[in-house]
Protein backbone atom coordinates (compact mmCIF):
# COMPACT_ATOMS: atom_id res chain seq x y z
CA UNK A 1 0.00 0.00 0.00
CA UNK A 2 2.76 2.35 1.20
CA UNK A 3 4.91 1.68 -1.60
CA UNK A 4 1.66 2.12 -4.08
CA UNK A 5 1.54 5.97 -2.66
CA UNK A 6 5.48 6.36 -3.28
CA UNK A 7 5.37 5.39 -7.13
CA UNK A 8 2.04 7.28 -7.35
CA UNK A 9 3.96 10.37 -5.76
CA UNK A 10 7.20 9.97 -8.10
CA UNK A 11 5.24 9.82 -10.99
CA UNK A 12 2.86 13.15 -10.53
CA UNK A 13 6.44 14.33 -9.75
CA UNK A 14 7.73 13.45 -12.85
CA UNK A 15 5.12 14.70 -14.87
CA UNK A 16 5.10 17.88 -13.00
CA UNK A 17 8.79 17.82 -14.38
CA UNK A 18 8.09 17.25 -17.39
CA UNK A 19 5.04 19.66 -17.72
CA UNK A 20 7.36 22.36 -16.87
CA UNK A 21 9.71 21.74 -19.41
CA UNK A 22 7.21 22.52 -22.12
CA UNK A 23 6.75 25.80 -20.03
CA UNK A 24 9.96 27.36 -20.18
CA UNK A 25 10.63 30.08 -21.75
CA UNK A 26 13.39 31.08 -24.57
CA UNK A 27 16.22 32.25 -22.94
CA UNK A 28 16.83 35.69 -23.43
CA UNK A 29 19.95 35.56 -25.17
CA UNK A 30 21.00 33.09 -27.66
CA UNK A 31 24.78 31.73 -27.58
CA UNK A 32 25.22 30.10 -29.80
CA UNK A 33 24.95 33.28 -32.57
CA UNK A 34 27.00 34.64 -30.30
CA UNK A 35 29.69 31.62 -29.93
CA UNK A 36 29.03 31.71 -33.61
CA UNK A 37 29.82 35.11 -34.07
CA UNK A 38 32.97 34.90 -32.64
CA UNK A 39 34.17 31.94 -33.89
CA UNK A 40 37.00 34.23 -35.82
CA UNK A 41 38.92 34.96 -32.47
CA UNK A 42 38.87 32.10 -30.57
CA UNK A 43 41.74 30.18 -32.59
CA UNK A 44 39.95 27.29 -33.89
CA UNK A 45 37.20 26.15 -35.73
CA UNK A 46 35.44 23.93 -33.27
CA UNK A 47 32.52 25.58 -31.44
CA UNK A 48 32.59 23.27 -28.57
CA UNK A 49 36.54 23.82 -27.88
CA UNK A 50 36.06 27.60 -28.65
CA UNK A 51 33.92 27.70 -25.78
CA UNK A 52 36.10 25.03 -23.26
CA UNK A 53 39.21 26.69 -24.22
CA UNK A 54 39.23 30.13 -25.05
CA UNK A 55 35.49 31.80 -24.25
CA UNK A 56 35.21 29.58 -20.62
CA UNK A 57 38.16 28.68 -20.43
CA UNK A 58 38.06 29.56 -16.35
CA UNK A 59 35.71 26.65 -16.20
CA UNK A 60 38.09 24.02 -17.61
CA UNK A 61 41.00 25.46 -15.83
CA UNK A 62 39.06 25.02 -12.18
CA UNK A 63 37.64 21.71 -13.78
CA UNK A 64 40.83 20.05 -14.05
CA UNK A 65 41.85 21.39 -10.55
CA UNK A 66 38.71 19.84 -9.34
CA UNK A 67 39.91 16.45 -10.60
CA UNK A 68 43.57 16.82 -9.74
CA UNK A 69 42.41 17.40 -5.79
CA UNK A 70 40.18 14.17 -6.03
CA UNK A 71 42.91 12.14 -6.83
CA UNK A 72 44.97 14.17 -4.26
CA UNK A 73 42.01 13.35 -1.61
CA UNK A 74 42.37 9.61 -2.65
CA UNK A 75 46.03 9.75 -2.07
CA UNK A 76 46.19 11.85 1.28
CA UNK A 77 43.51 8.90 2.69
CA UNK A 78 46.46 6.25 1.80
CA UNK A 79 46.93 3.72 -0.65
CA UNK A 80 46.25 0.63 0.59
CA UNK A 81 49.53 -1.24 0.05
CA UNK A 82 48.20 -4.91 0.83
CA UNK A 83 47.92 -7.19 -2.73
CA UNK A 84 45.85 -9.66 -3.32
CA UNK A 85 46.60 -12.63 -5.35
CA UNK A 86 44.23 -13.40 -8.06
CA UNK A 87 44.18 -15.89 -10.85
CA UNK A 88 46.51 -15.15 -13.77
CA UNK A 89 45.19 -13.52 -16.73
CA UNK A 90 45.02 -15.34 -20.31
CA UNK A 91 48.02 -14.74 -22.68
CA UNK A 92 45.68 -14.39 -25.19
CA UNK A 93 44.23 -11.08 -23.18
CA UNK A 94 47.76 -10.18 -22.86
CA UNK A 95 48.51 -10.16 -26.59
CA UNK A 96 45.29 -8.15 -27.34
CA UNK A 97 46.19 -5.90 -24.69
CA UNK A 98 49.94 -4.94 -26.31
CA UNK A 99 48.19 -5.06 -29.74
CA UNK A 100 45.30 -2.34 -28.54
CA UNK A 101 47.36 0.13 -26.82
CA UNK A 102 49.09 1.48 -29.33
CA UNK A 103 46.15 2.22 -30.94
CA UNK A 104 44.35 3.32 -28.58
CA UNK A 105 47.04 6.03 -27.68
CA UNK A 106 46.91 6.78 -31.73
CA UNK A 107 43.15 7.50 -31.14
CA UNK A 108 43.93 9.77 -28.30
CA UNK A 109 46.31 11.74 -30.24
CA UNK A 110 43.92 11.76 -33.24
CA UNK A 111 40.96 12.86 -30.54
CA UNK A 112 43.33 16.30 -29.15
CA UNK A 113 44.22 16.99 -32.75
CA UNK A 114 40.75 16.68 -34.21
CA UNK A 115 39.50 18.89 -31.03
CA UNK A 116 40.52 21.96 -33.16
CA UNK A 117 37.63 21.45 -35.87
CA UNK A 118 35.66 18.69 -34.91
CA UNK A 119 33.98 16.78 -32.00
CA UNK A 120 36.80 15.83 -29.68
CA UNK A 121 39.50 17.35 -27.85
CA UNK A 122 41.77 16.95 -24.66
CA UNK A 123 39.21 15.18 -22.05
CA UNK A 124 38.52 12.96 -24.43
CA UNK A 125 41.59 12.00 -25.48
CA UNK A 126 42.68 11.90 -21.78
CA UNK A 127 39.73 9.15 -21.35
CA UNK A 128 41.43 6.80 -24.00
CA UNK A 129 44.81 7.42 -22.54
CA UNK A 130 43.25 6.54 -18.64
CA UNK A 131 41.30 3.57 -20.34
CA UNK A 132 44.62 1.94 -22.03
CA UNK A 133 46.40 2.46 -18.97
CA UNK A 134 43.31 0.70 -17.26
CA UNK A 135 43.78 -2.25 -19.55
CA UNK A 136 47.08 -2.82 -19.60
CA UNK A 137 47.25 -2.96 -16.05
CA UNK A 138 44.34 -5.65 -16.13
CA UNK A 139 46.03 -7.55 -18.13
CA UNK A 140 48.99 -7.42 -15.75
CA UNK A 141 51.09 -5.54 -18.17
CA UNK A 142 51.47 -2.69 -16.15
CA UNK A 143 51.90 -2.36 -12.23
CA UNK A 144 49.46 -0.72 -9.69
CA UNK A 145 50.64 2.77 -9.01
CA UNK A 146 51.73 2.07 -4.88
CA UNK A 147 53.81 5.37 -4.42
CA UNK A 148 53.52 8.25 -6.73
CA UNK A 149 57.26 8.84 -8.41
CA UNK A 150 58.79 12.44 -9.10
CA UNK A 151 57.87 11.84 -12.63
CA UNK A 152 54.62 10.44 -11.75
CA UNK A 153 53.77 13.24 -9.96
CA UNK A 154 54.94 16.06 -12.85
CA UNK A 155 52.71 14.26 -14.99
CA UNK A 156 49.79 14.55 -12.61
CA UNK A 157 49.76 18.18 -11.88
CA UNK A 158 51.66 19.20 -15.80
CA UNK A 159 48.36 19.80 -17.15
CA UNK A 160 46.87 22.25 -14.83
CA UNK A 161 50.65 24.03 -14.66
CA UNK A 162 50.86 24.73 -18.03
CA UNK A 163 47.15 25.85 -18.14
CA UNK A 164 48.10 28.22 -14.92
CA UNK A 165 50.87 29.44 -16.54
CA UNK A 166 49.40 30.27 -19.70
CA UNK A 167 46.61 31.79 -17.95
CA UNK A 168 48.82 34.02 -15.59
CA UNK A 169 51.31 35.24 -19.04
CA UNK A 170 48.12 36.34 -20.19
CA UNK A 171 47.70 38.93 -17.43
CA UNK A 172 50.55 40.71 -19.59
CA UNK A 173 48.38 41.34 -22.43
CA UNK A 174 45.58 42.26 -20.37
CA UNK A 175 42.56 39.91 -18.84
CA UNK A 176 43.25 36.12 -17.67
CA UNK A 177 42.76 33.79 -20.25
CA UNK A 178 42.32 36.21 -22.53
CA UNK A 179 44.71 34.94 -25.63
CA UNK A 180 45.94 36.99 -28.29
CA UNK A 181 44.68 36.23 -31.71
CA UNK A 182 47.52 35.31 -33.77
CA UNK A 183 48.49 33.06 -30.88
CA UNK A 184 44.87 31.44 -29.84
CA UNK A 185 45.77 28.69 -31.85
CA UNK A 186 48.69 27.79 -30.48
CA UNK A 187 48.12 28.27 -26.67
CA UNK A 188 44.79 26.10 -26.96
CA UNK A 189 46.50 23.34 -28.85
CA UNK A 190 49.92 23.67 -25.94
CA UNK A 191 47.17 23.62 -23.28
CA UNK A 192 45.29 20.57 -24.41
CA UNK A 193 48.33 18.66 -24.89
CA UNK A 194 48.99 19.34 -21.38
CA UNK A 195 45.52 18.37 -20.61
CA UNK A 196 45.44 15.43 -21.97
CA UNK A 197 48.42 13.75 -20.61
CA UNK A 198 47.35 14.88 -16.99
CA UNK A 199 43.75 13.63 -17.55
CA UNK A 200 44.79 10.73 -18.54
CA UNK A 201 47.33 10.33 -15.76
CA UNK A 202 44.72 11.27 -12.79
CA UNK A 203 41.70 9.06 -14.97
CA UNK A 204 44.38 6.25 -14.68
CA UNK A 205 45.74 7.08 -11.36
CA UNK A 206 41.77 6.92 -10.05
CA UNK A 207 41.82 3.40 -10.83
CA UNK A 208 45.64 1.71 -10.66
CA UNK A 209 45.86 3.88 -7.36
CA UNK A 210 42.78 2.36 -5.55
CA UNK A 211 42.93 -1.52 -7.07
CA UNK A 212 44.46 -3.97 -4.75
CA UNK A 213 45.29 -6.40 -7.84
CA UNK A 214 49.18 -6.68 -7.38
CA UNK A 215 49.04 -6.74 -11.58
CA UNK A 216 52.41 -6.79 -13.37
CA UNK A 217 53.42 -10.18 -12.83
CA UNK A 218 54.61 -11.31 -16.05
CA UNK B 1 6.13 7.46 -37.20
CA UNK B 2 9.46 7.82 -39.23
CA UNK B 3 12.33 6.12 -38.38
CA UNK B 4 14.29 8.23 -35.63
CA UNK B 5 11.11 9.06 -33.28
CA UNK B 6 10.95 5.02 -33.44
CA UNK B 7 14.91 4.93 -32.90
CA UNK B 8 14.27 7.88 -30.52
CA UNK B 9 11.68 5.91 -28.56
CA UNK B 10 13.65 2.54 -28.19
CA UNK B 11 16.53 3.96 -27.19
CA UNK B 12 14.35 6.08 -24.44
CA UNK B 13 12.62 2.66 -23.07
CA UNK B 14 15.81 0.51 -22.95
CA UNK B 15 17.74 3.08 -20.84
CA UNK B 16 15.06 3.24 -18.72
CA UNK B 17 14.60 -0.37 -18.92
CA UNK B 18 18.39 -0.45 -18.24
CA UNK B 19 18.64 1.82 -15.58
CA UNK B 20 15.69 0.02 -13.75
CA UNK B 21 17.46 -3.53 -14.24
CA UNK B 22 20.77 -2.33 -12.92
CA UNK B 23 19.11 -1.09 -9.50
CA UNK B 24 16.50 -4.27 -9.11
CA UNK B 25 18.55 -6.92 -10.07
CA UNK B 26 19.60 -8.86 -7.19
CA UNK B 27 23.12 -10.30 -8.65
CA UNK B 28 26.11 -7.82 -8.14
CA UNK B 29 27.58 -9.02 -11.77
CA UNK B 30 24.99 -8.10 -13.82
CA UNK B 31 24.09 -5.37 -12.13
CA UNK B 32 26.87 -3.52 -13.11
CA UNK B 33 27.02 -5.18 -16.89
CA UNK B 34 23.40 -3.23 -16.93
CA UNK B 35 25.26 -0.26 -15.29
CA UNK B 36 27.53 -0.30 -18.29
CA UNK B 37 24.68 -0.74 -21.12
CA UNK B 38 22.88 2.14 -18.94
CA UNK B 39 26.06 3.85 -19.78
CA UNK B 40 26.45 3.08 -23.48
CA UNK B 41 23.14 4.29 -24.03
CA UNK B 42 23.39 7.77 -22.45
CA UNK B 43 26.66 8.18 -25.06
CA UNK B 44 24.13 7.31 -27.72
CA UNK B 45 21.06 9.80 -26.18
CA UNK B 46 23.76 12.97 -26.45
CA UNK B 47 24.85 11.93 -29.66
CA UNK B 48 21.47 12.18 -30.92
CA UNK B 49 21.07 15.35 -29.38
CA UNK B 50 23.33 16.09 -31.53
CA UNK B 51 25.93 16.53 -28.93
CA UNK B 52 28.89 14.20 -29.86
CA UNK B 53 31.68 15.65 -27.57
CA UNK B 54 29.43 14.89 -24.07
CA UNK B 55 28.74 11.76 -25.93
CA UNK B 56 32.77 10.64 -26.40
CA UNK B 57 33.50 11.83 -22.64
CA UNK B 58 30.17 10.03 -21.44
CA UNK B 59 31.06 6.15 -23.01
CA UNK B 60 34.33 6.95 -21.88
CA UNK B 61 34.17 7.81 -18.24
CA UNK B 62 30.45 6.89 -17.91
CA UNK B 63 30.50 3.53 -19.29
CA UNK B 64 34.74 2.87 -19.23
CA UNK B 65 36.31 3.93 -16.97
CA UNK B 66 33.77 3.34 -13.95
CA UNK B 67 32.37 0.21 -15.46
CA UNK B 68 36.09 -1.22 -15.02
CA UNK B 69 36.41 0.34 -11.50
CA UNK B 70 32.88 -1.53 -10.28
CA UNK B 71 33.95 -4.37 -11.81
CA UNK B 72 36.84 -3.99 -10.35
CA UNK B 73 35.90 -3.87 -6.75
CA UNK B 74 33.19 -6.49 -7.39
CA UNK B 75 36.29 -9.10 -8.11
CA UNK B 76 37.79 -7.77 -4.51
CA UNK B 77 34.76 -8.62 -3.12
CA UNK B 78 34.17 -11.97 -4.76
CA UNK B 79 37.68 -13.15 -3.82
CA UNK B 80 37.39 -12.11 -0.33
CA UNK B 81 33.90 -14.26 0.27
CA UNK B 82 35.94 -17.24 -0.89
Amino acid sequence: MRRMFVILGATFFVAFLIGSLFELEPAAVSLPTKVADNMAVSGVEHPVTAVLLNFRGYDTLLEIAVLLSALVVILAAGIDTSTEVRPSVDPVVKTLARLVAPVMAMVAIYLLWAGAFRPGGAFQAGAVLGAAAVLLHLSELIAGWKSPKVMLRLGLIGGFLIFLAVAAAMLVHGALLEYPLDWAGDLILLIESGLTISLGLILAGLFLFLTRDDGGRV
Amino acid sequence: MNMETLFDLLLAFAMIWSAWRSLTVTRLDRAIVMFIVFGLLVAIAWVRLSAPDVGLADAAIGAGLSGALLLDAYGVFKRRET
